[in-house]
């Protein structure tokens, strides 16, 4: 049996929110649920992870709304998403996990959507009553399924998974080491003859 | 001292048909087991030939973070459920603990007490940690005939995700695949 290498299955591409050059030496994406008290946490973190790296970093942030767990997260990601679609959504992201305890009203959202990101808030609660971004929160989220996310938030590095955690040093850490040039193997000749063997 | 002989001995046994990771290989036939799911009730492995069942083997119900392993399969049980795949959580967890677990979490989908004698069936599996007293973080995914068609044992604190095992039960069943929602899904 092999060591399973959870990776990117969507490549990150037209269809992402994404924040950075697109030319950043690394990628980090999250899978996260705008209910999830973690992501809120982390949240802050990434905040500082961006302000660190600068223009070597881009970010992606898709939908990974755990339903069962959280009633509001998918409310939430379509609020996020609706914003989203007339241009605002990283304005409408933030406002959202630095106001998880509202979730359960919409129209708190909508009104800041409104009066200070200047959109539509009817029009808006039109898309969000009829759903009209469920479909594509179902592909943020099952890509994730697919990608081997197991929980919120989950983070790959540059197509990796992130087994570790989100604390600001960790990412730092995981981040500076995918920044590093990748080591050229030297060439060495085997012998066909000799079998090598790992050393126990 | 002599206890320790006969379970080295045991062990040598078992490991003819367990992988290197210690738990069942695929192509091995699935033992049968009979587990409490609620204080009055019991499910059977036999009782499900002719479908897909998953095992997913976990250390232990009350896991402190909010989206454990367990709440990742409830949220997409409508995708095994394309395969018409039974899935069950089995740990060494007392029913009681079980049902308030899965009320907590409102999972859909059954767990199961390998109670007592404890982590009997997690050790038929492999999947038994003796050093913590838990079952381990170990995946199946059997066929329709009873037979072990995947197996995973994650590493120790990871949670495992699902894609490993839609992976195997697409690759089981690849008729249901365009049904699923497979690669990029709709």
């Amino acid at each position: 049996m092999s060591e399973h290498v959870p990776r990117l299955k969507l490549s990150v591409g037209e269809r992402d929110h994404i924040q950075g050059p697109a030319d950043a030496k690394v990628t980090l994406l999250e899978y996260g649920d705008y209910q999830c008290p973690y992501c809120g946490e982390a949240y802050g973190i990434i905040k500082k992870v961006q302000e660190k790296f600068q223009d070597d970093l881009r970010f992606v942030f898709r939908n990974f709304p755990l339903t069962e767990i959280h009633q509001y997260a998918g409310t939430g990601a379509e609020i996020a998403e609706s914003a989203g679609a007339h241009g605002k959504f990283w304005e409408m992201h933030d406002f959202l996990y630095e106001h998880q305890s509202h979730l359960s009203n919409p129209g708190f959202f909508l009104d800041y959507a409104e009066k200070n990101l200047g959109l539509n808030a009817k029009l808006m609660n039109e898309e969000i009553s009829s759903h009209v971004y469920v479909q594509r929160i179902r592909e943020d989220f099952m890509s994730g399924v697919r990608s081997g996310v197991n929980g919120t938030p989950t983070f790959f590095i540059n197509d990796l998974r992130h087994n570790g955690d989100y604390q600001f040093e960790t990412l730092v850490t995981a981040i500076e080491q995918a920044l590093k040039p990748a080591p050229v193997a030297p060439v060495t000749k085997i012998k066909k003859t000799k079998k090598v063997r790992a050393k126990k | 001292m002599a206890k320790k002989k006969s379970s080295t001995k045991n062990n040598k046994k078992k490991s003819a048909a367990i992988g290197k990771t210690g738990i069942l290989s695929p192509g091995k036939k699935a033992p049968d087991f009979s587990l409490h799911s609620t204080p009055d009730q019991t499910v059977s492995l036999s009782e499900f030939h002719g479908r897909p069942v998953i095992l997913a083997f976990y250390p232990a119900d009350w896991s402190p973070v909010c989206t454990d392993q367990m709440s990742l399969y409830n949220q997409i049980l409508p995708e095994f459920q394309k395969f018409n795949a039974e899935i069950f959580g089995i740990s060494v967890d007392g029913t009681w603990s079980h049902v308030a677990f899965s009320k907590d979490r409102n999972l859909k989908f059954p767990l199961l007490a390998d109670f007592e004698p404890k982590g009997k069936v997690s050790a038929l599996y492999g999947a038994y940690s003796n050093k913590s007293g838990e079952s381990e973080r170990a995946l199946f995914v059997i066929d329709k005939n009873g037979m072990v068609s995947w197996s995973y044992l994650s590493p120790d604190g990871v949670n495992p995700g699902a894609d490993g095992i839609l992976d195997a039960l697409e690759k089981l069943y690849p008729e249901k695949k365009e049904h699923s929602a497979a690669g990029v899904p709709s």
